[in-house]
């Protein structure tokens, strides 16, 4: 059984302008020990699919529907006191800004402490003794003696491992981490990588990875959902979706991104903004932005449906077979070309 | 072609202070030490390095933004280093900066139409018809509709703020524009577009740019040069080509190295090296190469006794790097990681 299977989550804000449809139809699943990387641009419904699987968004103003089944148990909808006790004990989160996660007038120590103590029936010495250990495992060096500092004594890679080993101190089951390593500089951003594959190695723990970096995403990643307009437009297992994208949205993403292995002069650009998800676009959300678009797609949504190369690959396209896999062989021709002549 | 920036020699020590009425200078941190580069018109210097080590207070100090404490800045053949207020008053219609966070780089109460006029303003050009043709103009130049002049910063996403703020740049023709990591805060689609942007920019309006960024990936796209910075001081400068094509630098081996791949099986079998820890503090930084706490190729007895300066690589234009043991392989190897306990072995 799956560790957390969510069915056509749907959220929806009531607002002054109207109704934002801030997440239609998502489903997937996620076993343990599995990293599930969820990509697309801000404003694609990435995060606000989290936020409402763990409750955490404003039940006055949303509207929330669909299902979600954690380990067995339905948890969309329940009570907040029945929330709060898989938050942070089964559920971890890691925020984005690790400098507006963190309390900046409390130490590190009291805020780790704080986690343990909420969950566990513990002393306060037990809890300090947990959280130097977690501290520990982040790879913070000196941990004993960092624990009594500010956030602010600590540099942005450190105080993202801070969030990491919060999240991790109730040895939950599944970690929510949204953009963690998105304000870091690289060289901090492959070692956060790195740990947290290392921490997944060691415990089993399934991951969640939002991210706006589908290099992110071939690193860390199993399953991939490629998102937009607050829908799912590809979903796939990390190697089919890296070798045979079937979504003109995800050919945009791939194209975009700086790559060590290509020197052409200018990188391939998706052009305009994001649809606004109060007055989305009829038919395909990305029709607009699509340079393959014919009339179809304006007036009439794709379905999510199988890839010709495996069930498990599922994309909304009204191209045709043969169109895509034409075009695709084209754009990764044109890949290839480029990193010739990079060796050369 | 003609030099426009020339740099020599140039340094930031921040004064560290005790005591609250005989304030005494206790320590100084070196922020940058010893920077050289001269860039021609119409050419691009990348400035690559991680958060701290020097790069954005280098940009402050070219744009006169922070008083150097030694070396020189040469911008058109004049010696800015030193100039006062007024003396920089004329040099600043020909020297621009575009800042990292859209967000709070632009003034939240002002509309986007003031915002963008504001250098026409400050250096008195054009009557106020002219201004708004001119701001009208620019908005469509950098990808916006002129008609959301009368709108405010909040009303944009974060690229199209970024459009504002190299808009904003645009408006008195500069010469030379510092890019201070304008593309780090950004989506990956945004960032691209972006990119593209600055490089049409370039073409059409016979631009140079000083482009900050701590992604050796981003840089490649629009640099000619890059030059790696670790600690207030280059560790490796060369061509857009030789310098990717043929890293020396361990430093430049690992952030090119670090960038994730968007390819699950090209990112399984490359090389990484992952360096561990913090840029340490340049309040107390290592004795001599900086960067041999954190190097995979560090040697004792040498790299923490002697400081390696900037060689030219042979064989090759322009490319220099500042280290005793520089990468042989690129790709890398196996045996390019192994830590190299002490001089003995290696020699031996």
């Amino acid at each position: 059984m799956a560790l957390l299977e969510v069915t056509d989550l749907t959220t929806r804000f009531r607002t002054d302008d109207g109704i934002v449809k801030a997440v239609t139809g998502v489903s997937f699943t996620l076993d343990r020990g599995q990293t599930l990387g969820v990509v697309g641009e801000s404003g694609s419904g990435k995060s606000v699919t989290f936020l409402t699987l763990m409750g955490l968004v404003d039940r006055r103003h949303a509207q929330v529907s669909g299902s979600v089944l954690f380990d067995g148990q339905e948890i969309l909808g329940a009570s907040g006191s029945r929330l709060q006790k898989i938050r942070g004990r089964r559920i971890g989160m890691i925020f984005q800004d690790p400098m507006t996660s963190l309390n900046p007038v409390k130490r590190i120590g009291w805020q780790l402490e704080e986690a343990v103590m909420l969950h566990n029936d513990v002393t306060r010495a037990e809890a300090r003794r947990r959280s130097v250990e977690a501290l520990e495992e982040v790879e913070i060096p000196r941990a004993d003696s960092r624990i009594d500092a500010y956030p602010h004594q600590f540099s942005g890679g450190m105080r993202q491992r801070v969030m990491i080993a919060m999240a991790l101190i109730n040895k939950p089951e599944v970690i929510i981490a949204d953009e963690p390593t998105t304000a870091l500089d690289v060289t901090t951003q492959a070692q956060i990588l790195r740990l947290m594959e290392k921490l997944q190695n060691d415990r089993g723990t399934a991951i969640v990875m939002i991210t706006h970096d589908l290099g992110v995403v071939a690193e860390l990643s199993n399953e991939v959902l490629v998102m937009y307009g607050g829908r799912v437009v590809e979903q796939a297992g990390v190697d089919d979706l890296f070798a045979k994208p079937e979504m003109p949205y995800t050919w945009g993403l791939l194209g975009s991104l700086p790559r060590p292995e290509i020197v052409a002069d200018r990188l391939e650009q998706i052009p305009g903004q994001p649809p606004s998800l109060l007055h989305p676009p009829q038919g395909c959300a990305f029709n607009p932005r699509c340079p393959y678009v014919f009339d179809r797609c304006r007036t009439e949504l794709p379905e999510l449906r199988p890839s010709p190369l495996g069930a498990d690959h599922q994309f909304r396209c009204h191209l045709g077979d043969e169109d895509r896999t034409r075009i695709w062989a084209a754009k990764k021709a044109s890949l290839a070309a480029t990193t010739e002549g990079s060796a050369a | 072609m003609s030099e426009l920036l020339v740099v020599e020699d140039l340094q930031k020590y921040f004064p560290v202070t005790r005591g609250l009425i005989f304030q005494k200078e206790v320590a100084q941190v070196k922020a940058v030490d010893g920077v050289n580069f001269t860039l021609n018109a119409g050419e691009t210097l990348g400035v690559v390095g991680e958060s701290g080590c020097g790069k954005s207070t280098m940009a402050r100090c070219i744009a006169r933004l922070l008083e150097p404490t030694g070396g020189k800045i040469i911008f058109d053949g004049r010696d800015i280093t030193h100039l006062d207020r007024n003396g920089m008053r004329p040099v600043r219609r020909d020297m621009m900066m575009v800042f990292q966070d859209p967000y709070a780089s632009l003034n939240a109460r002002m509309r986007v139409g003031a915002i963008v006029a504001e250098p026409l303003e400050v250096h008195g050009i054009g009557t106020d018809t002219d201004r708004k043709r001119r701001v009208q103009e620019l908005l469509e130049i950098v990808g916006l509709n002129p008609e959301h002049y009368n709108r405010f910063p909040h009303e944009f996403s974060g690229g199209q703020r970024q459009r504002i703020g190299i808009a904003r740049a645009l408006a008195i023709n500069p010469k030379l524009i510092i890019c201070d990591e304008p593309v780090s805060a950004l989506d990956v689609s945004v960032q691209a577009q972006i990119l593209n942007l600055l490089k049409d920019l370039q073409q059409d309006f016979q631009l140079t740019y000083v482009f900050i960024a701590h992604d050796l990936n981003v840089v490649r796209h629009v640099s000619d040069r890059v030059m790696v910075m670790y600690l207030g001081k280059p560790v490796e400068t060369g061509g857009k080509v030789d310098l990717y094509a043929a890293p020396k630098h361990p430093y430049t081996g690992a952030l090119l190295s670090a960038a994730p791949i968007a390819d699950p099986t090209l990112g399984r079998a490359r090389k990484q090296i992952v360096l561990t820890g913090d840029v340490p503090s340049p309040l107390n930084p290592p004795a001599a190469c900086r960067f041999h706490p954190r190097c995979p190729r560090f040697v004792d007895g040498k790299c923490n006794v002697d400081e390696p300066l900037l060689t030219p690589v042979a064989g090759a234009q322009d490319h220099e790097y500042a280290c005793h043991f520089p990468l042989e392989h690129w790709p890398m190897g196996e045996d390019e990681f192994r830590r190299r306990a002490s001089l003995a072995e290696t020699t031996g």
